[in-house]
This record gives structure tokens, C-alpha cells and sequence, in this order.
């Protein structure tokens, strides 16, 4: 039997070199007995185990390796209160030297128990650092200087002080528990014996507003003690400064309830009846200019797109280009930023205009339907082809744009397009590549959408397409008078 | 990771100081104790007494940071303005390093958002009401293409700011909201079923990548308008929504799949969302644990995300025996009808058509007084 005593109940250094020696030797864990600095001096076993004799000089010792993993997880369970954890890691370091997954290994039996050593202290871990309350002592050198009483479960004030030095950097500190007591001034963090609850001062005056904002904050009509206590256990009450309040909105929680759902309902503020006139709404909006279009399109609810489409995406362009540019519908970039062809679609339009030479800025771009369509699937917003009503719907706000910007040429991309000028179904197949006269002296053409282009999965076929597309838009600008290109 | 510094006896988690900058308001929300016709007892912080409070809670490890939210005073431009001043007195004067979440204005002009969020943590816009419908009644100055332009707005700031991935290595452009944006929804005020709910929040959740939807049970408000249910808030339903958010958002389901079997759009209140699904959709069942995907395991009912990962770990190093699944789950109680291992397969028990009666919480006896 091997008699291994460390210098204390959370010396990991020493654990680690008496494990890697032992390891080394090949020493199976039921050989060893482990004990923290306390338990050393009247174990049972102490005196009847004589030391094991030193190994054979042949036995050259074993390299012994370990996850990076176990021993962040090791360095956290020595803290652990219960003394069978040096064991149960020695056990654990024991089999990950045969099965260099046994960490991961849900059936391992050292592994899980380490593993729940480890969840323990996690916890404990957290609920230092919410339940720790600071009260103030005074200040020292310019600086506040705070004091806090906390008992933890398990011999965690080395593992959480970086934390609360991370968060208080800026004050001077000193948490103190019965076990260990740690310090930051500032520059370094200290640590001292255990301390007793009649060192913390009595009282601090933020804690009565802090009362107030607990109680206030609850609301009598959710009551459910049991979600609070398996989050909040009495244990930790005594050191809290807002536990005192508890039975107390406990206890009346279910009166006041009772007094709000029995409470009549009250007549309306005078000051209700003045703000009528705050909210009065906009007058109709007469609609004489494209601007006035624009405006009363922001709140376009005629068909029901409108009630999941952020905002009402209107054309963009000057009011007197000659070339207009018709596409289907804004998407979900389109629908963000608030701007015609923004997004992949529209990053090719650019593409294709600039190998066209036509210039963007002076043309207006827009879209025969003004809202996006969509159905959600799981992250994202897929497009959907907006329907014949609803294309018919939004040609009110169409006939308006071509109205007041009465183009010479119109370009039409994709058959939305098409029907949101004609008013009814047109085959682009068969439009496609003439000319068209409309009646008020318009000409149009149309041509895919160039959406269609991103959806070919033949990439000699949409590079042919492509060039199409180009063509076309050349050909709108050749019919242009030459200064309006 | 936030901490939650104390419970309420409602169960809930005080992690921020959650305050609201006045409770004037010249909205007219019917379910909001604030509302402009409300006899509530008015007040109102300035900002140097929000920035001390959160400071001298800070300071004292009540709390993680501050939740601000204010009535509408003046105009909501004015108000807005007002909330910035605290984040911003708080970051740059006070070098404040805790969490600020700002329950943003809608109406308030996008320059004053883009402020906000240079100093903010998280961003907040309420929908508050599922249907556009209900908006108009119960919230009448609101309205949702405001509500979702602006939650649009906070997308387009954040997805703008991301670093060009040619441009990674350069400097990095100032923070903003890394915490991304959040709305709440108010359950049980109107006639909304859990279907129109979901549907809202499905699409929220895409179109503007929100962190979270947060359900708020209605719950009685004193001065309360004669508009409105009195009814103790519907926790359990609150709960239910939760469950389904959660399966659309990390168990890979589809709105509708939740809502197939459902006719009246209504979550079953006596199981969880999944369960119900399950026992509607048995020919899918039941599951090798062996062999199958993570998809399909994430549908077992009793699953969560945590337990397919270890199973899926666990069958490297072995073939799993039910004893082996529940060692790696909280409970067979729920899962073993649904799942076959080398040892043991639920047989008949998907047949049965009493099967739904293992799940319910069995009725309790009342005791004589």
C-alpha cells in the first residue's frame, strides 16, 4: 500500500506528482491511499500500511499522458469536498492511460463520477459568483474598498477570485468564507486563512433600495417557490440581503392577486382625452408626384403581404430618366436595407448593367411588387412568387411610378414584371427579344430576371444566358436618345 | 455568460436592473399599467440617478447590468435620446463593463438606434402583440410595419458593420449590439392562438436573425382597463410556447409540423409540444439509437440536445443498451416507447392507442377539508 499525504485539501501540485510518479510505476489505484493535509495524522490505515518497496531498478517508468482536458477538469475537483476525489482521479488518470478516451466515454464509471465531482463544483462555482454581496467599508487612497461574507459548499475561493477580480478591477476587495479569504487591491491578489462572519461591517444603505427593487420586481401572480428554490436553495439565504423579504411576498402573494383579479376596472385618465389630438391621423395624402407616391406606398396594407414584409421597398431613381427597369419583387436584402436590388440578384444586375453600359444611377429601378413574400424556414426567408391578385393589386403603385416618371423605355425583367405592366398573363418566351410599342408611345423589352441566372445549374448554359442578358439591356440603352444613356 | 444574481419568488432570474426611465406615457396600450388613461402614480429617474443606481448595484454584485425601458414622454425621439444619455454616461464616463440592454423606440428616428447600439449590449423592440389586428385594438398608436422596419433597421446595422471577408485582418470596426436583438410578445391579453404566435415568431426569427422571442404571460395589472381579460396569467401556456420556440430554433422543426395535428392552433397544455407530436407521428417511430441520425434522435421525445450529443458520443465506444441510455438521459419514463436498442425494443406499446394516457399527468384526488 502506497501512503500519500499532500499539503493540503486543494494541493493539485502535489496530487499531480505523486500520480505521475505512481502512474509511472504502474501502480493500480486500490494500491494507494490518498489524504488531504488533515486526515493525514490518525488514519486508520496510516500506521499498518509500511510503504510499498521501491520498484525494481529494470522498471523504467512509463510515460504517462493525459487530455489537456482532465486536467483543467482535475484542477477544479480537488476542491471538491469529499475525500474519495484524489482517488477517483487517480482511477480516471489510471484508465485514460489504456483507453485514451475514457474521458469521453459516457460508461465510464471514474468518468462520471469525476465528471459530477466536477458539475458540483461548477455550480458551486456560479453561485459564489451570483450570491457573493459586497457591502461597502469606506474608501482608501481615492479608491472604495468592499467586504463580503460567503459560505461555499466545496474549497472554491482560489477558482472564483479571478473572476471577481476580472469584474471589480476598479475597487478594492475582500471576500471572506470560513475557509480561505481572498484580496484584490488593485495591483495583486492575495490570499489568507479563514475568516468568521463578525469580521463583515453591519451594514450598507444601498441594500434598503435593493430590498425595494426585489420586491417590486416580483410579481404575485407568477408565484412558483419551487422554480425559486431550486435556483436560489435556503442555504444560501442568510447571506442575502433580499432572502428576509421572501416568506413575507410569499405569504401575501396570493391576496394581492386575488385584489387585482377582483379590482374593477378604473375610468380613463383625463390626460387620455387631451392626447387624442397627438395622434390624430394623417390627412389622405393627395397624391400629385412621385414623392407623394413613395409616401403613401410606406403604408400600403391593400393585399396581405404587407403584414410580414418589414417595409414597402419603392422604386429608386431620378424622376426624369427614360429608362425604367421593372423586376419581380424584393428580397430578404432588399427588405433589410430598405433599397431596390441590393442583394445576389441585384449585385449581378449591377454586374451586367456596368458590362452593358448602362448606368444605374440613371435609370429608375424598381419592382412590380412593393413587398417581400416569404414563407420562414428555419433561419431563413424563402422567396415566394407573388401571386396573380396580388401583382394586379400593387400595379396601383406601378402605374403611378410610370405616370410620373414617364420613361421612353421600359425593360421588364422576368414574366412578374410583364403582368405588372399588361395587367395580365403574357408569356415572356414570347416577348422576349421584340420590341413593343405600349399605347402611350412607350417602347418595351423584356428579358429574364436576373435571379433566373443564379438559379442555372448548368454554368456554360448560364454563362450563355448571361450574355443574353447583357444584350438586352444594351439594347434598351441603344434605344435611348444617346445623351440620356 | 450572464448571471442571475437572485430569484423572485415568481422563480424568475434578477440578473439586470430592469427599470423603466419614467412610467409617463402618451401611448394608450390597453394591456400596459402605464397606458396614458391609467390612474397609475407617476414618476420619473433623471439620468445621473439611473447611472448611479446601476453603479451602486454593480458595484455590490446585485446584478449583471441594466435593463432599460422607459414610457413614451414628449415625443419618441425625446425619450430615446434620454436612454442613449445613460448608456453612453455609463460607458464613457464610468467605464462601465457590465451589460446594458436598451428596449429601443420604434418610432424613434434609425440615427438615435445606430447611437444606441455603439454602446449597447442588446437591443430590444417589442412586437407585442402577435396579429396586426390586435395591435390596432389593443395598442393603437403602434403599429407593426413601424415595429419590424425598425427591427429591420437593427439587422441592416448589424450584418453593415461585419468585417468584408477580404478585409478580415484589419482593424476591426467599433462594436455594436454584439448581443444582437431580442422582442417580447404578450400571451393571453388578445385572441391569438399559439399557431398565429409561432407564425409571428418564425418569421421574426428569420427576417431579423433575433436572439430571442421572449412570451409574456398577460398578467393582471392594477388600474386595469375594462377591455381585458382578469385572469391569473396562463403560465403553462407561456411554458408550452417556450418548448415549441425551443424545437424550431434547435430540434430542426418547421412551424407547421408543430401545429399539424392541432386543429384549433392550440399547444396541447397537458404535454410538451414534442411528445405530441411524436404520439401523432408514430410511424416514425421507434428510433435506433444505434443507427440513426442526429436529426432523427432529436425528435425522440425525453431527448435534448445535450443527450443526442452524448449518445451520438457514446456509440463510438459501444453498441447502447437501454441501460446505457439511461445513464445518459434524466429519464427513460418518456423515451423508451419511442426508441430501439440492441436490447430492447417498445413492441407494441406505439399501437397502443391508450399510449397518450402514459404521459398525462394523472389527475389528483381531492383531499376532505
Amino acid at each position: 500500500m502506497h501512503q500519500i499525504s499532500l499539503s493540503s485539501e486543494t494541493d493539485f501540485d502535489g496530487w499531480r506528482d505523486a500520480a505521475r510518479r505512481l502512474a509511472g510505476q504502474g501502480v493500480p489505484p486500490a494500491k494507494i491511499h490518498w489524504s488531504g493535509s488533515v486526515a493525514g495524522g490518525d488514519d486508520l490505515f496510516a500506521a499498518a500500511c509500511a510503504p510499498e518497496p521501491a520498484s525494481p531498478a529494470h522498471w523504467a517508468p512509463r510515460e504517462v499522458k493525459v487530455p489537456k482536458a482532465f486536467i483543467d477538469m482535475a484542477k477544479r475537483v480537488i476542491c471538491h469536498r469529499d475525500p474519495a476525489r484524489f482517488a477517483w482521479l487517480y482511477q480516471l488518470l489510471w484508465d485514460l492511460q489504456s483507453n485514451r478516451a475514457a474521458l469521453t466515454d459516457p460508461l465510464n464509471d471514474a468518468a462520471r463520477w469525476v465528471k459530477g465531482a466536477d458539475k458540483q463544483i461548477r455550480r458551486d462555482v456560479h453561485k459564489m459568483h451570483a450570491f457573493v454581496r459586497f457591502r461597502k467599508v469606506g474608501e482608501r487612497d481615492g479608491r472604495e474598498v468592499f467586504m463580503s461574507w460567503f459560505e461555499p459548499d466545496n474549497r472554491i475561493v482560489g477558482l472564483t477570485a479571478p473572476f471577481f477580480m476580472r469584474r471589480f478591477t476598479g475597487m478594492d476587495w475582500t471576500i471572506l468564507t470560513p475557509e480561505a479569504c481572498a484580496s484584490w487591491d488593485g495591483k495583486k491578489l492575495t490570499f489568507a486563512a479563514g475568516a468568521d462572519r463578525s469580521q463583515m461591517p453591519a451594514e450598507d444603505a444601498i441594500e434598503d433600495q435593493w430590498r425595494t427593487y426585489y420586491a417590486s420586481i416580483f410579481n404575485p401572480a407568477r408565484l412558483k417557490v419551487d422554480a425559486m428554490l431550486s435556483e436560489m436553495p435556503a442555504k444560501y439565504w442568510k447571506n442575502l440581503p433580499e432572502a428576509e423579504l421572501i416568506p413575507d411576498l410569499i405569504r401575501q402573494s396570493s391576496q394581492r392577486t386575488g385584489a387585482l383579479l377582483s379590482a374593477p376596472s378604473t375610468d380613463a385618465n383625463i390626460r387620455s382625452s387631451r392626447m387624442s389630438n397627438f395622434f390624430a391621423e394623417d390627412e389622405a395624402i393627395e397624391i400629385s408626384s412621385l414623392d407623394d407616391a413613395r409616401r403613401a406606398a410606406s403604408k400600403c396594407d391593400r393585399c396581405p403581404i404587407h403584414e410580414c414584409a418589414s417595409q414597402t421597398i419603392f422604386g429608386e431613381g431620378p424622376v426624369d430618366a427614360r429608362l425604367m427597369i421593372i423586376g419581380e419583387q424584393p428580397g430578404d436584402q432588399e427588405d433589410i436595407a430598405g433599397k431596390p436590388f441590393v442583394g445576389p440578384a441585384g449585385q449581378l444586375f449591377d454586374k451586367a448593367m456596368g458590362e452593358a453600359n448602362v448606368e444605374r444611377r440613371k435609370a429608375y429601378v424598381t419592382n412590380a411588387v412593393k413587398h417581400f413574400k416569404f414563407t420562414p424556414r428555419g433561419k431563413r426567408r424563402m422567396h415566394q412568387k407573388p401571386n396573380a391578385g396580388e401583382i394586379d393589386t400593387c400595379r396601383f403603385w406601378l402605374d403611378l411610378e410610370r405616370k410620373f416618371v414617364a420613361p421612353d423605355v421600359i425593360l421588364t425583367m422576368g414574366a412578374t414584371a410583364l403582368r405588372g405592366v399588361f395587367g395580365k398573363a403574357v408569356a415572356l418566351k414570347d416577348m422576349r427579344g421584340a420590341l413593343t410599342q405600349l399605347d402611350n408611345g412607350t417602347r418595351l423589352i423584356a428579358t429574364i430576371h436576373p435571379s433566373y441566372l443564379l438559379r442555372l445549374p448548368d454554368r456554360q448554359r448560364a454563362a450563355e444566358e448571361y450574355d443574353r442578358f447583357v444584350d438586352d439591356l444594351a439594347r434598351a440603352r441603344s434605344l435611348l436618345r444617346p445623351d440620356a444613356a | 455568460m450572464g448571471i442571475c444574481h437572485a430569484y423572485a419568488p415568481d422563480g424568475r432570474c434578477i440578473s439586470l436592473l430592469k427599470i423603466l426611465m419614467t412610467n409617463f406615457c402618451i401611448y394608450d396600450c390597453k394591456y400596459c399599467i402605464n397606458r396614458v388613461s391609467s390612474n397609475v402614480e407617476r414618476a420619473r429617474f433623471s439620468v445621473d440617478e439611473i447611472v448611479k443606481l446601476t453603479l451602486d448595484f454593480y458595484k455590490r454584485n446585485y446584478i449583471e447590468g441594466l435593463f432599460l425601458s422607459s414610457g413614451i414622454i414628449r415625443s419618441s425621439n425625446y425619450t430615446m435620446e434620454q436612454m442613449v444619455e445613460v448608456a453612453r454616461k455609463l460607458r464613457v464616463e464610468h467605464n462601465f463593463g457590465g451589460y446594458i440592454h436598451l428596449k429601443s423606440i420604434p418610432e424613434a428616428d434609425p440615427a438615435l438606434i445606430e447611437q444606441a447600439g455603439l454602446h449597447a449590449d442588446r437591443l430590444s423592440i417589442n412586437i407585442e402583440l402577435p396579429r396586426e389586428a390586435s395591435l390596432k385594438s389593443y395598442a393603437p398608436e403602434k403599429s407593426g410595419t413601424v415595429i419590424r422596419s425598425a427591427m429591420a433597421n437593427v439587422r441592416y446595422g448589424i450584418e453593415s458593420r461585419q468585417p468584408d471577408r477580404k478585409e478580415r485582418g484589419k482593424a476591426r470596426p467599433p462594436r455594436f449590439i454584439p448581443g444582437g436583438q431580442s422582442t417580447q410578445m404578450i400571451v393571453g391579453a388578445d385572441q391569438s392562438s399559439d399557431s398565429d404566435i409561432m407564425t409571428t415568431s418564425a418569421s421574426l426569427y428569420s427576417g431579423y436573425k433575433l436572439r430571442r422571442v421572449y412570451y409574456s404571460a398577460f398578467s393582471p395589472i392594477q388600474d386595469s382597463s375594462g377591455d381585458l381579460p382578469l385572469i391569473k396569467p396562463p403560465l403553462m401556456r407561456e411554458h408550452r410556447l417556450y418548448q415549441a420556440d425551443w424545437l424550431m430554433r434547435f430540434y430542426g422543426f418547421e412551424k407547421d409540423e408543430i401545429f399539424e395535428a392541432r386543429q384549433d392552433g392550440m399547444l396541447d397544455l397537458e404535454l410538451d409540444p414534442k411528445l405530441a407530436w411524436a404520439l401523432e407521428r408514430r410511424e416514425r417511430f421507434p428510433v435506433d439509437v444505434n443507427r440513426a441520425s442526429r436529426e432523427e434522435l432529436l425528435r425522440v421525445p425525453g431527448f435534448g440536445t445535450k443527450s443526442v450529443n452524448r449518445i451520438l458520443s457514446a456509440r463510438r465506444h459501444t453498441t447502447l443498451r437501454l441501460d446505457h441510455i439511461a445513464r445518459i438521459v434524466r429519464s427513460l419514463k418518456i423515451c423508451r416507447d419511442f426508441i430501439e436498442t440492441v436490447d430492447w425494443h417498445p413492441s407494441r406499446a406505439l399501437d397502443l392507442v391508450t399510449l397518450r394516457e402514459r404521459f398525462v399527468p394523472q389527475p389528483q384526488q381531492l383531499q376532505l377539508l
